[in-house]
């Protein structure tokens, strides 16, 4: 372990920024999040940055380590290369200061999605198989730590996007009551028309950042846009249902799906 | 004069876990005219961390499970200190408040026959955890989440309340606070406040909460002339990670030895066998195979001693870590590894797996976890009407966490989501009600707001003074030091000179730089809510002078029938702040009346 860490910060506000250095004795196990509250201590005490579990459990501390999204609370300095770590507030959203960003765009768009609406509770409660409610489980694990839509291209690079086009993170919540068994609501216009789901050309960067591992293109986005869109119109639909049916065609590898 | 922007509500909720989403979902679906307001963004409350489950009699995997069983085990895990009515109506109607879940969208897991699954816990007596892996927080915030912004309740995000306001009369009129990003002030008015701010923990060094838990409820209701109580009774609970040195504190679920892990110590002892309490004696296993049996079918032997109460555990490890018997890290292990299967592991604790796994590089389907005592629960709070969650200063209601009664001196696992939905829901209906009743304009007093604003813009006006960081690192080492899972007189008396200190420098912190997302400034407001809950508990835990559930005294190490009947209230009579006189005594607990007491005698 090196004596010493040096840590890149990205310091500023949405009028502009620049990074700062700062130095620090190392100390074991310690993560990212560790030496920004040192930092905060000792160095900076207005240093803003998000944060609240210290465990990747509740999504807060969202930022780009090395320029990759990850968890600030879940990766450990002695796994990073070795030499100085940069630690940047996610691009894709308006910086408030510092590490945080304005993230209320998502807050936005969770307000579109039509809710859950099941048929009156009978007697005894709902009844659902394991089986049927596992698709959906994956895509409760979300913890919103919108690391997806930071890394999405669609929204990345396009700044004008953001008014119809919903990203990842909400079509894992639009798959995920799609899949409900007990759902009766219709949603399929609205995700072609509003939430942009046409958009997205599969990369899978999303899936890649995910820190709850959802398979978030492979599970939500293709079966989705198969539901959506008219293969004719969709090569990218055609290409899912094709994987879909393959899938389909084993029921035991179905079923070992989606833990 | 003070600048700041106004709002107007009819009810405003503070706190946006379990308890204050569920209480606004309330208040707004009677079509009030409801905000939350929340220090964090919406659904990174604690709530979203806990892990194991939501108790309730559902009877879905045990028939013989009703209220009743339900409420006798909250009543015991609680050492007979809790409001009686607060236990019963919690058990009678947490069913319900899970269904509701369920038709609002959660995904639990699943009996073979499709119903809610249920998982055991300490201190049940039945499976009756509903859950979904052990995430189950994270269901449920994202449930109530979504149901609330589907009824449109006005959320105010990352906007920290300092202080509640009253009216010409003492009647609670709406709070003041400052929005984090840019730290400009707002004032809420509004008919009936509803607070539900949760825990207490960052007042400790080594504790499983989260930063937003400081206390500002209880402190507030405090300030504002209302009664709180049991404030000695802090929990610790028995397995948080003991290394890295950096997450020494995270929880490790109890569902882990629900299911089936055991604790060991460095001899490789089952430990827990040499350390069952009279009280529990009759309904534990005496020997490993007996308690082995226990999992597979609770009628073929009894619970295994890893299952006591939290208290019960925790003061054990601890004793067994002061005997030298602990594991290299200080603490004792947790074997889940040579019990069950990997696969059985990753899908029953598939968080746990993960947490080890990147945080200490351990795998716990290979290894054994090291796990020790964290500062994790306040079961002391606000003293509310068990109907209502009505607080004895009018307009003022209380519910989860920050109020007190429900969990007398020892919660039970599992007993906090139930607690959060049953009197969510019933704050939410107390404060509508009160808000519908209350007839005129509420006029928050204007001196008030001048003075909190004045106060709280007081650290950037100094040209020297107390680092806010530095200060809480202190009053951490105090109350873990001197205040923690192990009381003495001499220690509590030390603690209270230590806090007086804090309290004078804490008077005089400076911050530099902006207001804008400054969270060295956003420290220095948490301080004099941490401060004063902290004086608190202390105080109480000087005057309980018995061990009983969370609170454990070395000089006075058994529990003291008289002080088994009451409750201790502290209040602030001559003005609220973390400086001012507490003032404490006992008071009668609410008696049992006899058809419930009897539920003890049958021996059940
Ligand atoms: C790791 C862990 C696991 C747990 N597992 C379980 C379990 O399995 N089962 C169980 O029953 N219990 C469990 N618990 C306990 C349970 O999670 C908590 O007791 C419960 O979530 C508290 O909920 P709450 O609604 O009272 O407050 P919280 O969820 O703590 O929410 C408090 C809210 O108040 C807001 N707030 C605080 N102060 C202010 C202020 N000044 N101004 C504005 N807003 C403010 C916060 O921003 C937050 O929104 C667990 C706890 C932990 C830490
Ligand atoms: S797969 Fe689609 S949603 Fe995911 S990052 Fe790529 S374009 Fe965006
Ligand atoms: S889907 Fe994954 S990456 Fe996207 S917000 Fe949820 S947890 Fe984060
Ligand atoms: S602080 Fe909660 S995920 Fe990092």
């Amino acid at each position: 372990m090196a004596a010493e860490v040096v840590m890149r910060v990205w310091r500023g506000d949405s009028s502009g920024g620049a990074f700062a250095e700062y130095r620090l004795p190392a100390q074991e196990g310690e993560v990212v999040l560790d030496v920004v509250h040192r930092i905060q201590a000792t160095q900076a005490g207005d240093l803003a940055c998000r944060w609240n579990c210290k465990a990747g459990k509740c999504g807060s501390c969202s930022a780009e380590i090395n320029g990759t999204p990850r968890l600030m609370c879940m990766t450990r300095m002695d796994q990073l290369p070795e030499g100085p770590v940069t630690v940047a507030p996610m691009r894709t959203f308006p910086i408030i200061r510092d590490l945080v960003t304005d993230v209320s765009f998502n807050f936005e768009v969770a307000k579109q999605v039509p809710p859950f609406a099941p048929p009156p509770r009978p007697e005894g409660g709902y009844r659902m198989a394991q089986v049927d409610i596992e698709r959906g489980q994956e895509f409760c694990k979300c913890i919103e730590c919108f690391m997806c839509q930071d890394v999405c291209h669609v929204i990345r690079d396009h700044e004008e996007n953001k008014a119809h086009y919903a990203g990842p993170r909400f079509f894992i919540r639009f798959a995920e009551l799609e899949m409900h068994p007990l759902d009766t609501n219709d949603r399929r216009e609205l995700l072609r028309q509003r939430e942009g789901l046409g958009l997205c050309n599969i990369t899978k960067c999303c899936t890649e950042v995910c820190p709850e591992h959802i398979k978030i293109t492979d599970n939500a986005i293709i079966p989705l846009k198969e539901r959506v869109v008219d293969a004719a119109y969709d090569p990218v639909a055609w290409l899912g249902r094709t994987i879909l049916r393959r899938r389909k065609a084993s029921p035991n590898e179905a079923a070992a799906h989606g833990r | 004069m003070a600048e700041y922007e106004t709002h107007d509500y009819d009810v405003i909720v503070s706190g946006a876990g379990g308890a204050g989403l569920r209480a606004a979902i309330e208040a707004k679906s009677r079509g009030l005219r409801t905000a939350l307001i929340c220090k964090s963004l919406l659904g990174k409350a604690h709530t979203v961390m806990a892990e194991g489950g939501i108790a309730a009699a559902m009877g879905n995997v045990y028939p013989e499970d009703n209220w009743q069983v339900h409420f006798r085990d909250t009543m015991r895990g609680g050492k007979m200190l809790n409001n009686w009515r607060m236990a019963q109506l919690h058990a009678q109607e947490a069913p319900e408040r899970v269904q509701e879940l369920e038709a609002w969208g959660a995904l639990f897991d699943r009996t073979a026959d499709g119903r809610i699954l249920q998982r055991d816990f300490g201190g049940h007596r039945y499976a009756r955890l509903a859950h979904v892996g052990d995430r189950t927080g994270l269901e449920m915030i994202r449930t109530l989440q979504q149901r609330a912004v589907a009824l449109d309740v006005a959320v105010f995000m990352e906007c920290k309340i300092l202080r509640l306001l009253s009216d010409a009369d003492g009647v609670i009129s709406g709070a003041v606070g400052y929005w984090r990003a840019t730290g400009d002030m707002v004032v809420f008015s509004a008919k009936a406040v509803v607070l539900a701010t949760g825990g207490v923990g960052k007042s400790w060094k080594y504790t499983s909460n989260s930063w937003e838990c400081t206390g500002d409820g209880h402190a507030m209701a405090l300030w504002a002339g209302a009664d709180l109580i049991d404030m000695e009774c802090v929990q610790f609970h028995p397995t948080g990670m003991v290394w890295p040195l950096s997450v020494r504190g995270i929880l490790v679920t109890e569902g882990v030895r629900g299911d089936g892990g055991v604790l060991r110590n460095a001899e490789g002892r089952r430990f827990m066998f040499d350390y069952v309490a009279d009280m529990f004696r009759e309904e534990t296993a005496d020997s490993e195979e007996e308690a082995d049996r226990w999992y597979a079918d609770h009628s073929a032997g009894r619970r295994p001693p890893e299952l006591l109460p939290r208290d019960e555990v925790a003061r054990a490890i601890n004793t067994e870590v002061k005997a030298g018997r602990g594991s290299p890290h200080g603490g004792v292990f947790l074997d889940i590894a040579s019990r069950r299967s990997p696969e059985y592991i990753r899908r029953r604790l598939p968080s746990m797996y993960h947490q080890f796994m990147e945080l200490a590089g351990v795998d716990i389907t290979a290894e054994p976890m090291e796990v020790g005592p964290t500062c994790h629960y306040m079961m002391g709070g606000v003293r509310v009407d068990a109907e209502t969650g009505a607080a004895t200063v009018p307009g003022l209601f209380v519910c989860g966490e920050a109020a007190g009664g429900m969990h007398g001196s020892n919660r039970l696992g599992g007993n906090s989501l139930s607690d959060l939905l049953v009197f969510g829901y019933r704050a939410g209906m107390g404060a509508s009600d009160y808000a519908e009743g209350r007839t005129g304009t509420p006029a928050p007093n204007q001196a008030e707001i001048e003075h909190t604003v004045a106060e709280a813009l007081a650290p950037f006006e100094r040209d020297d003074g107390e680092n806010p960081y530095e200060l809480h690192h202190r009053l951490q080492d105090t109350m873990q030091d001197l205040v923690g899972i192990i009381r003495t007189g001499d220690e509590l008396d030390q603690a209270l000179e230590r806090l007086d200190e804090l309290v004078f420098l804490a008077g005089k912190v400076k911050v530099t730089g902006g207001r804008a997302y400054n969270p060295a400034w956003n420290l220095a407001t948490d301080l004099p809510a941490m401060l004063t809950v902290s004086r608190c508990v202390t105080l109480g835990a000087r005057d309980r002078r018995e061990s009983r559930g969370g609170h454990t005294r070395e000089d006075y190490p058994n529990a003291d029938p008289e002080f088994g009947k009451v409750n201790l209230v502290q209040r602030q009579p001559s003005g609220g702040g973390m400086a001012e006189e507490i003032k404490i005594g006992p008071e009668p607990i609410p008696e049992m009346p006899p058809e419930l007491a009897a539920l003890f005698e049958e021996g059940h």
